[in-house]
């Protein structure tokens, strides 16, 4: 067995930031397009729709990610027979609890543009899809940006729970190389130390964006 | 695809689930609880204008704002016993859901504070309300109006984080559905109706919230 020396253990933290970052995008950016359609579904005149991403969002706002984990990688495949990487199985589960957030968001952004906005827009003949995207998106995406970047934070930390079914990023590095060394202290430290690197510019840039883009 | 599902390892060991639901009902208490006293003491540094006092909670909220939770719970139970500290599974979950929960509910309370404007002080002062008087009877009530509702999303979270302890072997519902999972491998009906409980608690929880909304906090409806 190799000595893990301190500069050993840092490098290795890094190799293992990258899939943290990997795991953080595909959540990011499926959690976005799912969120899109779940706030279009929740703002929508159907009921049935709006009840169906209204029990989404409580489902996945009200249970614990790590739930949602075991669900996706335990739960999947003894019930289908498919076994999912834990890659894939984190992705899944992090792209249905980030939507769900993102989804309520938006949905709150779209729905704080003034009612007299839509009004305005069908007033002088848009039809729906129009009014809401030439006249309310522009305005709600102002709203929605500052709050969307704090949410960044919340994916990116949430990704540390992949390392409980077995996906191997930087939380998971950190307890293998713990059980070799020991040296919880250091290892624990040094794993917070850069999830903090990643997470506190977006969270002063969240903040920055919010005092920026208030509605004026 | 031809699993039939099989819901009895629920009720043959509803037992196992109570026990977990038990101490995730005590953990999540206390986490509060503590929490809070940590959020309101934290704030009163933010708030002091104290620079020293204001720098050391900020670092405090910031640091445990930016980092998971899973690193903050495995640095308090592997990592202190190192310092002389060595902490039972249960009690480091407690010790580690209040240090997170102090954070968030820092900021919280601190917003709360500053949306009373100064004048409503200086009025209160000026008509012979003592100190204590106008913090209870004219900052206290639109304060706690103005951060209810965020104060509640906060526990709500502190719940659903209670299950992240299950990984320090502490026994609370999570650690009672791996349990049994790896008794049975009913995966899907053990996790699926761990997801419904926590579900159920978080349903209650926002029922308490609004009855107490309804009760206490009427007045702020007609405000602005």
């Amino acid at each position: 067995m190799d000595e893990f020396t301190l500069s050993r253990t840092f490098i290795n933290l890094i190799i293992a930031t990258k899939w943290t970052i990997i795991l953080s995008l595909i959540a990011f950016v499926g959690g976005g397009l799912v969120g899109a359609l779940i706030a279009l579904m929740r703002i929508s005149s159907n009921k049935l729709l709006s009840r169906i991403s209204w029990l989404y969002i409580e489902f996945f706002q009200g249970t614990p990610l790590l739930l949602q984990l075991f669900l996706a990688f335990f739960g999947f495949s003894v019930v289908t027979g498919i076994n999912l990487s834990p890659l894939v199985a984190a992705a899944i589960a992090l792209t249905a609890y980030t939507s769900a957030f993102l989804g309520d968001i938006w949905r709150g952004s779209i729905q704080a543009v003034p009612r007299g906005q839509w009004q305005a827009a069908s007033a002088i003949g848009f039809g729906y899809f129009d009014q809401l995207r030439l006249i309310i998106l522009p305005q709600a995406v102002r709203l929605a940006i500052a709050p969307t970047v704090g949410f960044l934070v919340q994916v990116i930390k949430g990704t540390s729970l992949a390392s409980i079914i077995g996906f191997t990023e930087l939380s998971r590095a950190a307890s293998l190389i713990n059980n070799v060394t020991l040296q919880s202290l250091l290892i624990f430290g040094l794993a917070g130390l850069i999830y903090f690197a990643l997470c506190y510019p977006l969270s002063t840039w969240s903040q920055q964006l919010e005092k920026k883009l208030a509605y004026k | 695809m031809h699993y039939s599902f099989d819901f009895s390892v629920i009720w043959d060991n509803f037992g196992v689930l109570l026990a977990g639901a038990w101490l995730t009902l005590r953990l999540s208490l206390m986490a509060v609880a503590f929490g809070l006293v940590i959020g309101i003491v934290g704030s009163l540094f933010r708030t002091s204008g104290n620079r020293l006092l204001n720098g050391i909670a900020l670092a405090y909220v910031e640091v445990i704002r930016n980092t998971p939770y899973l690193i903050q719970l495995f640095f308090i139970f592997f990592g202190l016993p190192a310092v002389g500290l060595k902490l039972s599974a249960e009690q480091a979950a407690i010790v580690s859901l209040a240090i997170n929960f102090g954070a968030y509910s820092t900021e919280i309370v601190r917003a709360g504070v500053e949306s009373i404007p100064k004048g409503q002080v200086e009025a209160g002062l000026a008509i012979g309300f003592n100190k204590l008087d106008v913090f209870r009877h004219i900052v206290i009530p639109p304060a706690l109006a103005n951060i209810y509702s965020s104060l509640v999303g906060q526990v709500i979270l502190a719940v659903l984080f209670t299950s992240v302890v299950s990984q320090i072997a502490a026994e609370d519902l999570t650690y009672a559905g791996n349990y049994l999972d790896a008794r049975t491998f009913r995966s899907f009906e053990i996790y699926f109706t761990l997801a419904i409980l926590y579900l159920a608690i978080v349903w209650i929880v926002k029922a308490l919230a609004y009855v107490v909304e309804a009760r206490f906090f009427e007045f702020a409806k007609y405000r602005q």
